[in-house]
């Protein structure tokens, strides 16, 4: 079975094919498809309904995600105009974005040693938060004046963030006894 | 549904008919069933009025297993007496080792995939087990009801993986009960309060059951249960509170051992009874002797319970702190802690909740009825009861799936707390030439190594056409159901081949295992569930003919060519002749799945074309011109 419901993410939830979304309207959309694709709709029809309400669902489900968290939706966007994020042949990156990465590392190492360690993770979290937010700026401008080159470059770098604050969150669990 | 049948004036489904269906809550220490009647929501209660049904069970040789009090009653062997089976769910001979059940039991782990209880009726898998006890409650609902149950909403705790979530179904199917939804329990207690119609509120669910912990946060809008994230503990619960007072007497006696089972059975239960009074007075007198001289005869004070428990109730927090982390929610964002399971009448776990959370615990509807109580209102609504409720419950995967990678590690295919059904692909190639066979090992699990993470299966690709190493390109798939639980499929991109993948799951069933149990069920069972088989069977077929029927009825010829409504009209006719003739359950399994085959394009094809309707008809023009162009795109942010 093959579900067929729509060209794109975007299309599918009604919003425009643009980085800036009104996040109400995804969330509504969202809602409103599940409560006619949900399996649970289908769980008095024939197999083959159900098989496709799963399948349909899938897909809602999986386009809501993307389109819900701000780095994958940059990175979709980026797919759809034909931009690749990952050639592993491209590795250079700006002198300056290093130098904050390994500060970064580094204040992570001496908060995992602190005698406050969640105190000072909270510190590198929020400085990471910061970051981020800068680079999502930076993406919606770019991509809003089709700069994809650019836009290419910021997500790489939010990439590097955004491993970070996940290793921010796995450390503090780690640290949560 | 109402989207998907396009009913035309007139042409509605046959008058409605009320379709029996209960809600089922498979405890680790008590089962129960409940169902809605005239409206609302209640326990069915056994003959004898009992709310609850202790899921424990007797084998004796020869004889019809003793399920509940029966079982609780009879002096036979207590080896043979089957308590806290749901423990062993899904799960390996290894995980055996230093449990309480491996200390009580006589286990065979040779004879087949999952390790199986050694009773005086032969062996017997937590599977065989929970089966007796769901065939039970289904009698109960039945006679209470009067009626066939169309099906049933069974709980699992959240926190539960594939391969328990696998045993739960596999052990209804055995009890022959339709499984409409396994349904979280902390969603299944939510849906109890009503909470759906608190709009816009985040709640916490707190449920420390007798050998389970989950905690959950829940989003409701608009009629949908969303869960945003949920995390806990198998092997945490009231049990643990009773072996811990169970410790205190054998401290109190100077011992360190206990006769035999039937004394740690027994004592086990008299720790119960104390924890219970402890639970509404602040002190009650404790006499107690182990059978070999040794006695105790003190007092027990709600102060000293405190203390033998407040590790296990600390033990909760970290998991709450955990979803909290997982959801990006603050403490303060949370609008309702409910309570669910028997422990949490124990004062001390509702002070410190209430304490974590800021806010009082909601405990109005009794804590061990509340999940079969949410689970009857779902079913009621799954069965097509309630065609106008919107509840709909979203949920979400309570661990990373992920493959084994070279060195042993763990690459995530669908991390944890993604929202459920969801699909996900990956690509992979061929290291050799001319290889045509490649084996994969699914795990379950947050951590790096394949080791740490608990095997789900292993599966061997076959059949990939034969190229030098790197050409073939093999997309696998990666499929998580409703209720959670995993299929995959496999396809060489190149070639559209699509390989056979044989499922081999590491603590569980396969699918021969299932059905040769089921077989002997069925060969043992009376004329009776014949009938009652060939019956079920007529009335899938019925279903799947009045579905086509109406498709067709409604949307004509649209989206068939000459040749292809013949071919399915043909089919119809055929289905429709063996129903009529034949008393053969196999032969019309075989019509109705030659009748779904020979119409599944059509139906696909209907299917995405009034959804594309249903989504232009709210305003997206251009939809249309997107027919025909979609990607089932998936993307990742992951480095």
């Amino acid at each position: 079975m093959q579900v067929d419901l729509s060209s794109n993410f975007f299309d599918l939830f009604g919003l425009p094919v643009q980085f800036a979304i009104d996040e109400s309207n995804l969330v509504a959309r969202f809602q409103e498809l599940q409560r006619q694709l949900h399996p649970d709709r289908f769980a008095s029809r024939p197999a083959a309904e159900r098989r496709w309400s799963m399948q349909a669902a899938s897909y809602v489900n999986e386009g809501y995600q993307t389109l819900k968290n701000d780095l994958k939706r940059a990175i979709y966007l980026l797919k759809l105009n034909d931009v690749s994020v990952d050639e592993e042949t491209d590795t250079h990156m700006s002198p300056m974005f290093l130098m904050e990465q390994m500060e970064y590392r580094e204040s992570l190492e001496a908060a995992e040693s602190a005698a406050d360690p969640l105190e000072k993770l909270d510190a590198v979290r929020k400085q990471l938060k910061a970051g981020i937010r800068e680079q999502t700026q930076t993406f919606g401008q770019a991509a809003g004046s089709d700069n994809w080159g650019e836009a290419r470059t910021t997500v790489r770098q939010w990439q590097f963030l955004d491993k970070l604050a996940r290793e921010v969150k796995s450390l503090e669990e780690r640290l949560d006894v | 549904m109402a989207l998907l049948q396009i009913a035309e004036p007139g042409q509605s489904d046959a008058p409605h008919q009320r379709r029996l269906a209960v809600g089922i809550d498979l405890g680790t220490t008590n089962s129960l069933v409940a169902a809605v009647r005239s409206g609302s929501a209640g326990i069915l209660p056994d003959s004898e009025g009992r709310r609850s049904v202790p899921s424990v069970v007797h084998y004796a040789q020869g004889e019809a297993p003793l399920v509940g009090h029966a079982a609780e009653a009879s002096t036979g062997d207590s080896r043979s007496t089957i308590r806290s089976a749901k423990r062993l769910m899904g799960k390996g001979a290894a995980d055996l080792a230093d449990s309480w059940l491996a200390r009580h039991y006589e286990f065979d782990s040779a004879s087949g995939s999952l390790p199986a209880f050694v009773t005086r009726d032969g062996n017997k898998t937590s599977v065989d087990v929970s089966a007796a006890i769901l065939q039970t409650l289904k009698q109960t609902a039945e006679e209470t009801l009067g009626g066939e149950l169309a099906g049933a909403v069974v709980t699992v705790p959240a926190y539960f993986d594939d391969a328990q979530r696998q045993a739960t179904k596999d052990a209804a199917s055995l009890a022959g009960l339709q499984v409409l939804r396994l349904l979280n329990e902390p969603t299944a207690a939510a849906v109890a309060y009503g909470l759906d119609n608190e709009d816009g509120g985040t709640v916490a669910i707190y449920d420390l059951g007798g050998g389970t912990f989950d905690i959950s946060l829940l989003k409701m809008q608009q009629g949908i249960f969303e869960v945003l994230a949920t995390a806990g503990n198998t092997a945490l619960g009231g049990d643990d509170m009773d072996n811990a007072i169970v410790q205190w007497l054998m401290g109190q006696a100077g011992i360190d051992s206990l006769i035999d089972p039937q004394l740690e059975s027994d004592t086990k239960t008299y720790a119960r009874s104390l924890k219970e009074a402890l639970s509404s007075s602040s002190t009650v007198s404790v006499e107690w002797d182990d059978r070999n001289g040794n006695q105790v005869k003190t007092e027990l004070t709600r102060e000293m319970f405190d203390s033998l428990v407040a590790p296990l109730v600390a033990a909760t927090l970290k998991p709450c702190r955990q979803v909290l982390r997982d959801a990006d929610v603050e403490r303060d964002d949370v609008t309702a802690v409910v309570m669910v399971g028997g422990s949490t009448r124990v004062p001390l776990v509702r002070d410190q909740v209430s304490e974590f959370f800021g806010q009082p615990v909601l405990t109005s509807i009794d804590p061990d009825e509340v999940v079969a109580i949410g689970a009857a209102i779902q079913a009621d609504v799954l069965a097509g009861n309630k065609p106008d409720s919107d509840l709909l419950l979203l949920d979400v995967t309570p661990l990373s799936l992920g493959l084994e990678i070279m060195g042993g590690l763990v690459e995530k295919v669908i991390p944890r707390n993604t929202t459920i059904p969801i699909a996900r692909g990956q690509e992979f190639t061929t290291y050799k030439d001319g290889q045509t066979a490649m084996a994969l090992h699914v795990v379950q699990g947050e951590r790096e190594l394949v080791d740490d993470c608990r095997s789900l299966a292993r599966f061997e690709l076959k059949g990939i056409p034969s190229r030098v190493a790197g050409a073939a390109r093999i997309q696998v798939l990666f499929q998580v159901d409703a209720d959670g639980l995993l299929t995959v499929s496999a396809l060489e991109r190149e070639s559209g081949v699509v390989a056979s993948v044989d499922v081999k799951p590491s603590y569980g069933l396969s699918d021969g295992e299932i059905e040769t149990m089921l077989r002997e069920s069925m060969d043992h069972a009376s004329e009776d569930m014949q009938k009652r088989a060939l019956q079920e069977q007529k009335v899938e077929a019925a279903r799947v003919l009045e579905a086509i029927e109406a498709a067709l009825q409604s949307d004509g010829d649209e989206h068939l060519s000459v040749d292809e409504r013949a071919s399915i009209d043909s089919l119809v006719d055929g289905l429709r002749n063996v129903v009529d003739s034949s008393s053969d359950r196999e032969v019309i399994k075989q019509a109705v799945q030659t009748l779904e085959k020979g119409s599944s394009e059509y139906v696909e094809r209907r299917m995405n074309a009034s959804v594309r309707q249903m989504m232009s008809g709210q305003g997206l023009d251009d939809i249309d011109s997107a027919v025909g162009k979609a990607k089932h795109e998936a993307c990742s942010s992951d480095t």
